[in-house]
């Protein structure tokens, strides 16, 4: 991936953005700021961090990115631990407790502190919390997991770590708990200059399509997501099939893996069991690092469905409506605050609903855009990277001043 | 001669959304919340669609009139709620006090509204500003500096101006103050008695050039 200059996003937001990002982070010279993940590829956060962590050294604030490290047993607690936080039914047991504080431990021995903030990304690293009181600094856990209705005992099992910062940030205001720490809202947020998300020349596309054996004779429903069953591919598989009984078209589903994810390859084999060798149901398996080729899918799309069950925000949203296209998502997490149902798209709650809506847009190809166009407004003011940029240069400085109104004095050079 | 003011000095507000952990699943959760809480939860909720649908309005409705009418589904009351002539208030405190009048009126009169109850997955969520305000590097010592620095600055700077000095920091329209030391009161009470609530942002900076410019020499539509 090439590194991207602030300067380059000028084009696509404007001078003024770009100014007021400046202006900020005048104000914060120097201050070096950590972030901790579990993954260094696959799955939105990694994707936002590669872009947001050379940003933010660009405007003076040196930042480094760190990645945990953990076994397979590791990863498949840390994903009933995720599961449970949305919601699920889990079984978390003394022994997953004991792998997850094990694996911790083992992380706090080789790992160097470098912030003078320090984010914590989601809950796999939650455990490293424990390492403030020796590094000092300030702490942020960033919770990209729809966290509304959790598992109450993993819950309780997370919340001693989160605590013990000073502030965590959620997606959504749904997502925010009963905390002793201050809890801000930060939507994530796409990049329009990443591979994913770029322009592309209708030539890419067609070399693209080409090579993944896509083709183009019949209208494109496609679901780009983690073969996950939090991510819904065998709804989206019956809803299709509903859709097709009038409707001639077909389903392409695009998934990738993530190194924290140890249940893909068993989701991926229920979705190819129960597509059933149907010739109208294509199943792309991606590497994580296929942004080029998805953003190309997108693109070529005629209809892009997210039926997810429950979701973090569901960045794949985003993606679409900043691509133009008309999207049918499952109003679920984050979901609504990307989509107004009937204005930028089309909400849904169940396979039967997801059918109705994605009828609707195949069949009145003149909504569909309307909705596409407003969708990629919508997206344009509220969910790319310089806004997300901005909020967590705000974020630094409301941990670090009390007060609703925060005064920043030092006037950058006068015009 | 009467003295110069000093220069117009820009400043922009960039906001942070911090939730307060509180919910309303009822009108009179929502009534004793809107009691309860700082300015800074009433601000967020009255303002916030200005700036984050800044293409789609005017008729901005605020979040309460929403909830009232799509989740609890009393339009008669989301109605009235949507309808707080936001421009008539000095002060949060009198914004707030006009929306828990109307809220325990209206339950007043239809007490049966007092069992209606949202899903806890349509609950309302309790959501302040944090404004952080900061300098930008425009200053206008003159009208006409002051033409040009407002049509670069940003709609922040615009917001903070207009809404967020007037009815959160209660010290009216900056810009209306500044042309008043200018030695401009007729422009000084045109931008004083515009609407903001009914225009959009950018409207409004059209709007309030289109004022500024009628007074410079060989004055001109910009």
């Amino acid at each position: 991936m090439t590194p991207t200059t602030l300067e380059a996003y000028e084009p696509v937001v404007g001078r003024q953005v770009l100014d007021e990002l400046r202006y900020l982070a005048e104000h914060l010279q120097g201050r070096r700021i950590q972030h901790v993940n579990s993954t260094a590829v696959g799955g939105g956060v990694a994707e936002i961090l590669a872009r947001l962590v050379p940003l933010l050294t660009e405007l003076g604030l040196p930042s480094r990115w760190d990645v945990i490290m953990g076994d397979p047993a590791f990863f498949r607690v840390t994903k009933t631990v995720h599961n449970a936080l949305h919601g699920q039914p889990a079984v978390f047991t003394r022994r997953d407790a004991r792998t997850f504080l094990d694996t911790t431990a083992r992380n706090l021995k080789t790992f160097a502190w470098d912030g003078d903030i320090v984010f914590i990304h989601d809950p796999q690293p939650a455990g490293l919390i424990q390492a403030k009181p020796a590094h000092g600094g300030r702490w942020i856990w960033r919770c990209h997991v729809d966290v509304s209705a959790p598992h109450l005992g993993v819950w309780r099992f997370l919340e001693r770590f989160v605590n013990r910062c000073d502030a965590a940030v959620f997606s959504a205001p749904q997502f925010a708990q009963r905390l002793a720490i201050r809890q801000f809202l930060i939507a994530p947020s796409i990049d329009p200059l990443s591979d994913k998300n770029r322009e592309l020349a209708p030539e890419t596309i067609q070399a693209i399509l080409h090579r993944l054996e896509i083709p183009q004779d019949k209208p494109l429903v496609t679901q780009v997501s983690r073969f996950d069953r939090l991510k819904d591919p065998v709804g989206v598989i019956e809803a299709f099939r509903l859709v097709r009984r009038t409707v001639d078209c077909r389903l392409l589903l695009v998934g990738g893996g993530a190194s924290d994810d140890p249940e893909g390859a068993q989701v991926l084999a229920e979705v190819r069991t129960r597509a059933q060798d149907d010739p109208d149901i294509l199943i792309r398996e991606l590497p994580p690092t296929s942004h080029l080729e998805v953003n190309a899918l997108q693109r070529a799309s005629t209809v892009i469905i997210q039926k997810s069950l429950r979701e973090g925000f569901g960045l794949t949203v985003s993606e679409a409506l900043w691509k133009g296209k008309p999207v049918v998502a499952s109003a679920v997490g984050g979901i609504p605050l990307q989509i107004a149902h009937k204005h930028s798209g089309l909400l849904c709650r169940s396979v039967e609903g997801a059918a109705f809506a994605l009828k609707q847009l195949l069949n009145s190809p003149r909504y569909a855009q309307q909705l596409g166009e407003r969708g990629r407004e919508h997206v344009r003011q509220n969910f790319l990277l310089t806004r997300h940029l901005k909020e967590y240069l705000l974020l630094l400085v409301a941990v670090e001043r009390a007060g609703d109104i925060i005064h920043l004095n030092n006037a950058p050079g006068i015009r | 001669m009467p003295s110069r003011p000093e220069p117009f000095r820009f400043c922009t507000r960039l906001t942070l959304r911090e939730s307060t952990g509180l919910r309303a699943v009822t009108l009179a959760q929502l009534a004793h919340y809107l009691k309860v809480l700082p300015g800074s939860v009433i601000f967020h909720h009255t303002h916030h669609y200005l700036q984050q649908h800044q293409s789609l309005t005017p008729e901005p409705p605020n979040d309460f009139a929403y909830w009232v009418s799509e989740v609890l589904g009393d339009r008669g009351l989301g109605e009235r709620l949507a309808s707080v002539d936001t421009v008539q208030f000095a002060s949060i405190r009198a914004l707030r006090d006009r929306l828990v009048a109307t809220i325990e009126a209206h339950l007043g009169a239809h007490p049966w509204l007092w069992l209606r109850v949202a899903p806890p997955e349509e609950a309302f969520h309790f959501v302040k500003a944090v404004s952080i305000v900061l300098p930008t590097p425009y200053r206008a010592a003159t009208l006409a500096a002051f033409a040009e620095a407002l049509q670069a600055v940003t709609m922040d700077s615009l917001y903070y101006h207009i809404f967020e000095a007037r009815l959160r920091l209660e010290r009216g329209n900056d810009f209306a103050r500044w042309f008043t030391g200018l030695g401009e009161p007729a422009l000084a009470a045109a931008v004083a008695t515009l609407d903001p609530y009914t225009h959009t942002m950018e409207d409004l900076r059209r709007t309030i050039l289109t004022l500024v410019h009628r007074r410079l020499p060989h004055a001109g539509v910009p």
